[in-house]
C-alpha cells in the first residue's frame, strides 16, 4: 500500500473491536469443557491483543525520536504471534496426552489427575 | 465478530476451528487496511496456515465429532462469568474512549514503515535480543510438544 | 478512480483467460507426451492430433451424475473443491509477466501486467495463500465419510506442510540477493550478465536453492514423484475418492493451476522471469511488454513440459521416505543454501 492509498481510519473502533473479541474469547474460555474449544477461544484473546498493538502502532506512528522506535508496536505484534504459535503447539501435545491417559478432552475428568 | 461467536459457541469443533480461520483471515486484512502489510501475510501464514492446520489435525487425530453444549454444566457460573466478562469488556472500552478521545482519523506516519525491510532492520538491531531469545523458544516448545506427543514404549 | 478499478479489471480478466485456457492445454500436453515417453500413441481420435480431447473430457465430467455419498458432511464436502480453486487462482496476483515498459492503459501506468503492483510484500503473500491450499486437501479428505479419503487428505497436508519450509527457506536466498520481495523487482535484478558470458539468473550462484525449491514445488502441488495423496493404484483415488463430476473436476483444475503457478514462480525466482538470456530486450511500450511476456511464456512452458516429463519418469515416493526426504535432507540443503549465499553477498560476489 503505497503512502497514497492509505485512507486515515478512526482507530478507536478497531479498538472497540478488539475488546469485544476479548470479551467473547473470555466467554468461551470461562463457558466451555472442552479442551480445544477453550483453547480456540485463548487463541481469538491474543488476537484480540495483537489487534489493540496495531490501533496503538497505527495511532502513534508519527511522534517518535527515532525511526526504529516506530515500529515498536508491529515488533510486538510479531512476538506474540510467535509465542502463541509455541505455546499452541506444546498445548495441543498436551491435549493428546491427556485424551490417551483419560479418553476424554473434557476438563472437568481432569481434576484428579494422578489416580 | 460474528465468526468470533461461531468460533466459540457451536457444538461441531470443525465449525468452531474454520470459522477461527476466516476471523484470522479477517484480521490480516484490518492489519493490511493499517498498513502493515508484512504482518499481515505473517499472520495468514502463521495463525490459519500453521497452528488451525495443526488443530484440524489433533482433531481428526482423536475424532473430536462433537462437544459439549456451550455453557452446559456450569449453570449459575454461566451466568456470573459472562456478567463480569462483559463488564470487563465494556470497562476497556470506557478507559479507551476517555483516554484517547479524539474520535476522528488521525492521520499516521506509518507510510513505508509496514514493509518487510523497515521491520526487519529493527528486528536486528533494536529488538536482536528478543528476537534470539524468541528463537530459543520455539526449539524448547519444538522439543516440549515432541516429548509430549510421544508414544510410552510398552 | 474508476480508471483504477479499470485498469486491475483489465490485467484480472487477463490473467483469468491465460489461466483458464492453459488448463485444457495442459491436459492435451499432460496425455500426448505421457503418451510420447510410454512409447505409445496418445488421445487421436478428437480432432487433428486429439486436440479436441479437453474439450470433450469438459463435457464428459458435467454430464456426469453428481453424486454425493451418504453420511458426507454437506457443507465443508463442497467446501473443499472451491477453496482449492479459489486459492490457486488467487496466487497468480502477484507475478510479473512482462517488463515495466512504460505502458498506459486508460492513462494508468500498467506495470508488467501484475494485477497488484504496489504489493510489496510479493512472495510472502503467495506463501500465504499457497500455506491455505492445505485446507482444501484437509476438508476434503475430512468431509467424506470415508477412511481411505482422510488418510489421503492428512497425508497430503503433512506432506504439503513439510515441504513448505524447505521451500521458503530456498526461496530466502533469492530474497536476500534481490534485497526486495518483491517479485517485479526480484526479475529486475537478474537482468544483464556475468563477465558478459553467464546470464545473471539466480539459478547459477544458487543452483542449490534452485533444485531444493523446485523439488519441494513438486511436493506441494501433490505431483509425481510426491503424488502418494492421490495416488491411484495406493487409495484408490486419496481424497478426492467421493468426490464425481463438478467436485473432481474441480479438483483436477485447481491441481493444473497449482502447477502453473508453481512453473511460474520457478520462472521468475530462478530463470530470470522475462529476462532473454544474453541480450536485454531494447524496445519500450507494446514491444518491449509483448516480448518480454513471450519470454515469460515459453520459459514457463518449458517448466510444465519439465513436470510432465518428470512425472512420467520416475517411481512414486513412499510415504516415509517422502517426509524423511522433505525434513532431512531439503530443509538442511536449503539452509546450506541460504549459508552459501549469505557468504557470497558477504565477501562481495553476488
Amino acid at each position: 500500500m503505497t503512502p497514497a492509498d492509505v485512507v486515515p481510519i478512526p482507530y478507536t473502533w478497531v479498538l472497540a473491536l478488539s475488546a469485544v473479541l476479548f470479551a467473547i474469547g473470555a466467554v468461551g474460555v470461562l463457558l466451555r469443557r472442552n479442551a480445544i474449544a477453550i483453547f480456540l477461544s485463548l487463541e481469538i484473546m491474543l488476537n484480540s491483543a495483537n489487534l489493540a498493538f496495531a490501533a496503538f502502532a497505527y495511532r502513534f506512528a508519527a511522534g517518535h525520536a527515532t525511526a526504529a522506535a516506530a515500529l515498536d508496536g508491529q515488533i510486538f505484534i510479531f512476538f506474540v504471534i510467535a509465542v502463541a504459535a509455541a505455546e499452541a503447539a506444546v498445548g495441543l501435545a498436551l491435549f493428546i496426552a491427556l485424551h490417551r491417559l483419560k479418553d476424554s478432552i473434557d476438563v472437568d475428568r481432569a481434576n484428579i489427575l494422578r489416580w | 465478530m460474528i465468526f468470533a461467536v461461531l468460533a466459540v459457541v457451536p457444538r461441531n469443533p470443525m465449525t468452531n476451528v474454520l470459522s477461527l480461520v476466516v476471523l484470522f483471515f479477517a484480521m490480516a486484512a484490518i492489519f493490511a487496511v493499517l498498513g502493515m502489510d508484512f504482518l499481515a501475510a505473517i499472520q495468514v501464514i502463521v495463525y490459519s496456515g500453521a497452528i488451525l492446520v495443526l488443530f484440524l489435525f489433533v482433531i481428526m487425530l482423536l475424532n473430536i465429532r462433537k462437544v459439549e453444549a456451550f455453557g452446559s454444566g456450569r449453570g449459575w457460573q454461566a451466568f456470573i462469568g459472562t456478567l463480569v466478562t462483559a463488564g470487563i469488556g465494556a470497562m476497556i472500552l470506557v478507559i479507551a474512549g476517555l483516554l484517547f478521545p479524539e474520535q476522528g482519523a488521525v492521520l499516521p506516519g506509518v507510510a513505508d514503515t509496514g514493509t518487510a525491510l523497515p521491520i526487519g532492520k529493527a528486528l536486528l538491531s533494536t529488538h536482536l535480543f528478543a528476537f534470539e531469545f524468541i528463537t530459543l523458544l520455539l526449539v524448547a516448545a519444538i522439543v516440549g510438544a515432541v516429548y509430549l506427543g510421544r508414544r510410552e514404549e510398552r | 478512480m474508476w480508471a483504477e478499478v479499470a485498469v486491475v479489471g483489465v490485467k484480472l480478466a487477463f490473467v483469468l483467460v491465460v489461466m483458464l485456457t492453459t488448463v485444457p492445454i495442459m491436459v492435451w500436453v499432460e496425455r500426448r507426451g505421457s503418451a510420447l515417453i510410454q512409447d505409445r500413441l496418445g488421445p487421436n481420435r478428437v480432432g487433428p492430433f486429439g486436440l479436441l480431447q479437453p474439450v470433450i473430457d469438459v463435457v464428459k465430467l458435467l454430464t456426469k451424475e453428481n453424486i454425493r455419498p451418504e453420511g458426507v458432511h454437506t457443507f465443508l464436502y463442497l467446501l473443499a473443491p472451491a477453496i482449492a480453486i479459489a486459492i490457486s487462482l488467487s496466487t497468480f496476483i502477484a507475478v510479473p509477466f512482462a517488463r515495466d515498459s512504460g505502458l498506459t492503459v486508460f492513462g494508468r501506468p500498467v506495470d508488467g501486467f501484475i494485477v497488484a503492483p504496489n504489493l510489496n510484500i510479493g512472495v510472502l503473500y503467495i506463501f500465504a495463500i499457497a500455506s491455505l491450499a492445505v485446507y482444501s486437501v484437509v476438508l476434503a479428505g475430512w468431509a467424506s465419510n470415508n477412511k481411505y479419503s482422510l488418510y489421503g487428505g492428512i497425508r497430503a497436508s503433512a506432506q504439503a506442510i513439510s515441504y513448505e519450509m524447505a521451500m521458503t527457506i530456498a526461496v530466502v536466498g533469492v530474497l536476500m540477493s534481490a534485497g526486495s520481495l518483491h517479485l517485479q523487482q526480484i526479475v529486475d535484478a537478474q537482468t544483464g550478465t556475468w563477465l558478459g558470458a553467464l546470464p545473471r539468473w539466480n539459478v547459477f550462484p544458487q543452483f542449490l536453492g534452485a533444485i531444493t525449491f523446485t523439488v519441494a514445488v513438486f511436493a506441494e502441488t501433490n505431483r509425481l514423484p510426491f503424488d502418494l495423496p492421490e495416488a491411484e493404484a495406493e487409495l484408490v483415488a486419496g481424497y478426492h475418492t467421493e468426490y464425481s463430476s463438478m467436485g473432481f473436476a474441480a479438483f483436477y483444475m485447481s491441481e493444473y493451476l497449482h502447477m502453473i503457478v508453481a512453473a511460474s514462480l520457478i520462472t521468475v525466482l530462478f530463470f530470470g522471469g522475462w529476462n532473454l538470456p544474453w541480450i536485454d530486450i531494447p524496445f519500450d511500450g507494446w514491444a518491449g511488454a509483448l516480448l518480454s511476456m513471450g519470454v515469460f511464456a515459453v520459459k514457463v512452458a518449458f517448466f510444465m513440459w519439465f513436470f510432465v516429463w518428470v512425472r512420467w519418469t520416475l517411481p512414486r515416493f513412499r510415504y516415509d521416505q517422502l517426509m524423511a526426504l522433505g525434513w532431512k535432507v531439503m530443509i538442511p540443503l536449503a539452509t546450506l543454501n541460504f549459508l552459501w549465499v549469505g557468504v557470497g553477498m558477504a565477501l562481495g560476489y553476488f
